[in-house]
């Protein structure tokens, strides 16, 4: 059977990281076909087209479709369907929005964040903030799900494939889009970064976090914040690292201040080298810490910043 | 203007979390259980818009087993009007799939004709993430996730939407479906006298036949494990040390 992989597009741009995970998660189900929707979709579906273990490339470039949203993007997935076992994107916020919807429309439980395929309709996924590994199997005749990308490594690219172009569905015109505010960044992004550098409640403010930045900066690396640190206002809520933010796997991850809550770790427990500099030393983050600091973080992160 | 915002009762985040042995799930007995945090955001930003003068009725509906009533009077606590209490399950360890509870909650949509429904993002037990946009898809209403901020004016919601790398401000057509995100509010405490009179308040119970809805599960657990242990690993003395260990590791 064929497997429906919604690629991952921002303004036109495709997100090559999480798409090419996506492509390796699906792999196994059968032969991929990718969709780029968006009011500027060619350039993406050009280069989605090269991922390897991709078959076929659906374009649907349509100005009904910028700013992806919910309504009309759901209705064109859905008047795709019929072909496709499985519909799949990368879990990112975008695709949580739009799957659920075209699960409901085709009358389908969602299988979401999934870190695991068994087999074609069973699958693992983490429950309770990751305390729990949870693996299901489907009943429905289709199935639709979202791929947690930092479990997955990214399909390599080869020779492009077919791209063809598909009609825009009926969109039913319940939501308009007004604005978009983000923030500027030359920073890698959260999820896909290397290194990411993050800060908690321990930080103490909003001003402090620059320290938190400059050795993110030092270091090529992401800024992620805890939950504690979000709520409290220091950081905005997109660095948020944590079941109910961001899941991150860097080959580093530089937890300062943070005290290690179970809904964090739940975020970042996969990274490969986890370091953590805590002035507590009975911190649970050193339970997960490969090399742990107990020191007061706003001594020793300007100095590692200076050192490294 | 009605508001509809659905309540679900779940293990309190501050409680770890425990495995059972044999893999069938988790354990849910003698356990300290509260309203999903997302949804406790919810029910604060109904009572806020009725305070504003933009909602006449708060009307809090939860889908389960019948210990939901507590979680619903918390909510009438707070300052709901009323309460729906669907029971759906006689087992504490059953959770109704997001499927079968936009079901539900479609139907109650076409009974009481809200104006807006509120929920919580996701529940902090499955993580599914689902309800609201499920809603959404079966009412046939637009949706708002991931809510920031919320405006209701002349027929529309103006919601600030958190999504990967900012805000996304849209503007959906009501009735329509929003769901919050964590920085939409802080939720109250409901004051003593409150609970109190929460006690007096309507509180209907109903079952899933009484909607038609099938509830049977679309998913069966075959299995629930612990995650993979990370251990722990050295304590360096200084700054020194940690930059030499990761110049080691090759990550720097």
């Amino acid at each position: 059977m064929a497997v429906l992989v919604v690629a991952e597009i921002t303004d036109g741009a495709l997100s090559m990281d999480a798409t090419a995970k996506a492509v390796t998660a699906a792999r196994p189900l059968g032969d991929v076909t990718v969709l780029c929707i968006g009011s500027l979709a060619r350039a993406a579906a050009g280069e989605a087209a090269t991922i390897s273990g991709v078959a076929r490339v659906l374009c649907a470039e349509n100005a009904l479709y910028g700013h992806r949203l919910a309504e009309p993007v759901a209705a064109l997935i859905v008047s795709l369907a019929g072909e496709y076992a499985h519909i799949v994107a990368p879990a990112t916020t975008d695709a949580k929005n739009i799957l659920p919807r075209v699960a409901a429309l085709l009358d389908v439980m969602v299988l979401t964040d999934v870190t695991a395929v068994v087999d074609a309709d069973t699958f693992v996924r983490p429950v309770y903030a990751g305390n729990a590994m949870q693996t299901v199997r489907s009943k429905d005749e289709k199935k639709v799900i979202t791929f947690r990308t930092s479990t997955f490594e990214a399909a390599g690219t080869g020779d492009p494939v077919t791209i063809d172009d598909v009609a825009a569905a009926d969109a039913p015109g319940l939501s308009e889009w007004l604005e978009d505010r983000v923030a500027e960044s030359d920073r890698p992004e959260l999820t896909s970064a290397k290194i990411v550098v993050s800060g908690g409640r321990g930080v103490g403010s909003e001003e402090n976090f620059a320290i938190i930045e400059a050795l993110a900066d030092k270091l090529g690396a992401a800024v992620g914040a805890s939950r504690a640190a979000v709520d409290s206002g220091f950081a905005p809520n997109d660095w948020q690292v944590g079941q109910t933010g961001k899941v991150v796997a860097p080959d580093l991850y530089v937890a300062c201040g943070i005290s290690g809550a179970i809904q964090h770790l739940a975020g970042m427990k996969d990274s490969k080298i986890i370091v953590a500099i805590n002035k507590d030393e009975e911190a649970p983050i050193f339970q997960v810490a490969d090399y742990g600091l107990v020191a007061d973080l706003f001594q020793a992160v300007p100095e590692l910043t200076e050192k490294l | 203007m009605k508001v509809l915002v659905p309540v679900k009762r779940v293990i309190d985040y501050n409680v770890k979390v425990r495995v059972k042995a044999d893999g069938s799930g988790v354990d849910l007995a003698n356990v300290k259980m509260s309203m999903n945090p997302f949804d406790e955001i919810a029910v604060e930003e109904a009572i806020r818009l009725k305070e504003a003068g933009k909602a006449s009725d708060v009307i809090v509906v939860s889908i389960g087993v019948k210990q939901a009533q507590e979680t619903l009077r918390t909510a009438l606590a707070m300052g709901a009007d009323r309460a729906i209490l669907v029971v759906a399950a006689d087992d504490v360890h059953t959770d109704i799939e997001p499927l079968a509870v936009a079901k539900i909650l479609a139907a109650i949509v076409k009974e009481e004709d809200p104006g807006l429904v509120i929920c919580g993002k996701q529940a902090i037990d499955n993580d599914l993430n689902a309800t609201g946009q499920m809603l959404a898809a079966l009412t046939g209403f637009a949706q708002a996730t991931n809510a920031n901020t919320l405006a209701v004016e002349d027929g529309a919601a103006v919601v600030a939407r958190e999504v990967d790398g900012g805000l996304q401000t849209i503007k959906v057509t009501l009735p329509a479906i929003v769901t919050t995100d964590l920085r939409l509010n802080e939720p109250r405490y409901a004051s003593l006298p409150n609970i109190m009179k929460a006690k007096k308040k309507p509180l209907d119970e109903k079952t899933a036949a009484d909607y038609g809805v099938d509830v049977s599960p679309r998913l069966d657990i075959v299995s629930t494990a612990e995650p993979a242990a990370r251990t722990a690993g050295i304590k360096v003395e200084s700054v020194d040390e940690l930059v030499s260990k990761l110049k080691d590791a090759g990550v720097v």
